[in-house]
């Protein structure tokens, strides 16, 4: 039978003075299962191995983790699609400061999400049953609000890796888009105002990992850009009302 | 690794805590925010990460969308007649009444609703709806963001909380319910998960709302967190569990990996077939065919294979027929479920139809309460609430369900019972409610538990003894139950018992110690799987999801009632099933057919 060679990523706080990389060599199971399967597998013959997870299906975005060098979930990730040779390396979401294993803090990547204040903001009063949206309005936010916060686009983002506590990251630049093209919310000048300086927008450069290792197929690049374009218009107005 | 008591751990003083951070805990919550009250949830994952995040297809509610003259007396009918009448018509009437007013403040907080033509909220047909007391035919009930409403609504419920200033203690683990010397309750144990810090967190209310224990079968349409927690921790605590033998079973969890594929599917024109390429449902429920309640529909699937019609090599699934809807149809309306095809079965079902098999799904039954949320016992055959402890959601029971569930009734209930659990805290608090405090030995007992696994110096592997339970379950207690097999299953149970009395947690360390946080769970998931066992033994007649072989009819006479599981005796009783709702005359039993 075929053997696996799985290179982990431990790092135990209370034991280990650095983090190390741990080799498993498991059977090759006979079907095609899931890294979070693997990780089940091993977490059976060595229970100290720590890692999050939850639905297993790709909706809740627990476990995010580097998977030979790329961002992904575990869970709908088949050993085959990431398979080289017979290896598999498993590290921490990179740029976040680990806890323990493969379980990373989040604290900053939560930080950037408020921060951009990711709620309805409508102070008129509300009508007794929903506010109308057209079917058109409401396709706007496609690709945008279906986010499950998995971090895998934000800790892949070298401008997020340098300043994660004044560049909002492609994550939570989704969500401030969400809302920008929400019909129903009424901040959309404070909401830009808030993303107006050097950092929060403007340090990402168009670089595109976030895309390529987004597990839900989104496109935070191209929220960016209408960001960045719905500030360019904004400063053009604020110029023109300020010349008249 | 040293022992905890009530003087070396931290007491955190709340007025309210909820433990779950799922829809229930954050409805509730998010009321709470904005009352000043101290609030904390307590949340063993970050809140979008729980499993109410999974749900798909809908939350059905009148709000006369997609037929202006829809009526919330309709849907209150469905749901009685789909819980087999055994669900308390009190509590159906306030959900489906009240039910509007929640789903226009959900859209409000800005949840993604899909819509008409005309701007207002998309519905889709849902199983076991109809119009004019099911003399109207098929109705649209079922509200609907795509495929992924229960991920839009956790994030917009998590999103307002965020808003309100919520307090949250995220990755906290509640182990145990602490209790005074009147058996009120007074808060929970529960650690950091990060760091291991232990503490009593202590509240003059405590709210379950911890869902449900789908984890206790083998093959479960439920996230690998939903272990029964708050069920647990009452069961130990010697509180009641009530229709415990009443778990639904979703006909179509994708074969091999048990994900959900929505009943939305149906409601959008897709079928089940055999390996004759068959309707078989129009054999079974002619009338309504694939929309039939979800019992209904899981058992035709049953015997369809049991027959030997099933599909594939082993003749042990059936299939989904979705393609004859189109692709444009499947990428607007179904987007999730092509995804989710794609990953799990390995088919794109805008060309190929899905393996599907029944997978447990849903937990009918769970703590008593009536419909403010308060959690009682019973006292001479009558409800006695306990002071200090709520729930909500799956994790609580009612009971709108009854013996089944109708699709899209699950995130109505959390976000009616979150949302009249938190309005009733209020006042029950701001009128000088509350609990007497517990004693110091009140705390040491309630860590008996912890400090027992973290003592442990050999003993049963965790995981093992998962599988032995899961299996037990998934062999006795299935879509078709009988006695005798049911009796082996019971004695299973005493076995496995003794083993997660006795589990060894190998790892010691306080950070991340996931492997003490699952066997916390798999002694939550016994507990729930022994009130299942011998609530299902019990129950000598066949009624919503609980079907047996030897007793394959409804026994009105004897049974039109709930079941009430009291873990100290590990017996069961019976209690009225509440026939008085207040606005309208009630829905007396009838044969039901679909």
């Amino acid at each position: 039978m075929s053997k696996l060679e799985i290179s982990l990523y431990r790092y135990n706080p209370e034991k280990d003075k650095f983090p190390y990389m741990k080799t498993y060599n498991v059977d090759k199971p006979s079907r095609d299962i899931m890294i979070l399967d693997l990780l089940h597998l091993l977490k059976e013959s060595d229970e100290s191995i720590s890692y999050r997870r939850s639905c297993r299906e790709g909706v809740c975005g627990s476990d995010g983790m580097s998977i030979n060098g790329k961002n992904g979930l575990a869970c709908i990730t088949p050993i085959s699609s990431v398979l080289k040779g017979n290896k598999i390396e498993l590290r921490p979401l990179p740029g976040l400061p680990v806890i323990r294993d493969l379980v990373v803090d989040m604290s900053e990547f939560y930080a950037q999400y408020e921060k951009i204040k990711p709620f309805l903001q409508n102070d008129t009063t509300a009508p007794e049953q929903e506010r109308l949206q057209s079917p058109a309005d409401r396709d706007k936010l496609d690709g945008l609000y279906e986010c499950i916060l998995c971090a895998c686009c934000s800790t892949s983002c070298p401008s997020f890796w340098w300043n994660p506590d004044k560049f909002v990251g492609p994550a939570a630049l989704l969500q401030a888009y969400r809302f920008l093209a929400d019909t129903r919310d009424l901040s959309t000048d404070e909401r830009l105002e808030d993303l107006a300086d050097p950092f929060s927008v403007y340090r990402c450069h168009g670089i595109m990992n976030c895309v390529s290792v987004c597990p839900k197929s989104l496109n935070p690049n191209k929220a960016i850009g209408e960001i960045k374009s719905m500030l360019l218009k904004n400063k053009k107005n604020i110029i023109a009302s300020e010349r008249a | 690794m040293h022992k905890y008591n009530s003087s070396n751990i931290k007491t955190l003083e709340f007025d309210a805590l909820i433990i779950g951070g799922g829809g229930s805990g954050m409805r509730a919550s998010l009321e709470l925010a904005k009352s000043g009250l101290k609030t904390a949830v307590v949340s063993k994952v970050f809140p979008t990460r729980s499993h109410t995040v999974s749900a798909q297809g809908g939350i059905t509610c009148a709000i006369q969308s997609a037929d202006p003259n829809d009526d919330w007396r309709w849907h209150m009918y469905d749901t009685v007649k789909g819980a087999d009448f055994i669900g308390d018509q009190d509590a159906i009437e306030y959900m489906c009444s009240e039910g509007p007013k929640a789903v226009f403040e959900l859209e409000h907080m800005g949840l993604p609703f899909s819509r008409f033509d005309n701007g207002r909220i998309y519905q889709r047909p849902f199983g076991g709806q109809s119009k004019d007391f099911g003399k109207g035919g098929q109705a649209a009930r079922t509200c609907a963001a795509a495929d992924r409403t229960g991920h839009a609504l956790l994030h917009t419920l998590y999103q307002n909380n965020i808003k309100e200033g919520s307090n949250f203690l995220n990755e906290w683990f509640a182990v145990d319910l602490v209790k005074n010397s009147k058996n009120e309750v007074t808060g929970v144990i529960a650690f950091s998960i990060e760091s291991g810090e232990v503490a009593y967190l202590k509240a003059q209310a405590t709210v379950l709302a911890t869902g449900g224990a789908g984890r206790i079968y083998a093959s479960t349409t439920n996230a690998l967190i939903n272990t029964g927690d708050g069920l647990g921790m009452a069961l130990r605590s010697g509180f009641p569990a009530q229709d415990m033998e009443m778990w639904q079973f979703h006909p179509t969890g994708i074969y091999g990996a048990g994900s959900l594929v929505t009943e939305g599917c149906r409601g959008e024109g897709g079928y089940l077939v055999n390996a004759d390429g068959e309707r078989f449902m129009e054999r079974y429920a002619p009338n309504v065919k694939d929309l039939a309640g979800r019992d209904v529909v899981a058992r035709s699937m049953v015997l369809e294979i049991l027959e030997g019609r099933g599909c594939g090599e082993n003749k042990d699934h059936v299939f989904l027929k979705l393609d004859h809807l189109g692709a444009d149809v499947l990428n607007a309306k179904l987007p999730g479920i092509c995804e989710l095809s794609r990953t799990f079965a390995h088919v794109d079902p805008i060309y190929e139809p899905i393996p599907v098999i029944p997978t447990c799904h849903y937990m009918m039954g769970g703590t008593p309460t009536n419909v403010n949320g308060q959690a009682f016992q019973r006292l001479d055959n009558k409800d006695l609430t306990i002071p200090g402890l709520y729930a909500a959601g799956e994790a609580a029971c009612v009971s709108v369900h009854g013996a089944n569930r109708l699709g899209g009734n699950s995130l109505l209930d959390l976000v009616v019972f979150g949302r009249a659990t938190g309005k009733h805290i209020q006042e029950e608090i701001k009128s000088g409610g509350g609990v007497e405090s517990s004693s110091a030995s009140d705390v040491d007992e309630s860590l008996e538990r912890l400090n027992k696994l973290n003592e442990s110096s050999s003993g049963y592997q965790t995981a093992e003894v998962k599988r032995q339970l899961q299996t037990c379950m998934q062999n006795y207690f299935g879509v078709f139950r009988r006695g005798e097999f049911m009796k082996k299953g019971v004695e299973e149970l005493k076995e496995i018992r003794e083993k997660t009395d006795n589990l060894f947690v190998a790892d010691k360390s306080a950070a991340f110690n996931t492997n003490r946080v699952e066997a916390l769970e798999l002694q939550n998931l016994l507990e729930v799987a022994e009130a299942t066992a011998i609530a299902a033994l019990e129950r000598n007649e066949s009624r919503g999801a609980h079907a047996r072989d030897d007793y394959p009819d409804r026994d009105d006479e004897n049974w039109l009632c709930h079941s009430m599981y009291d873990p100290k005796t590990k017996t069961l009783s019976k209690r009225e099933v509440n026939f008085s709702p207040n606005q309208v005359d009630p829905f007396p039993p009838a044969v039901r057919s679909y």
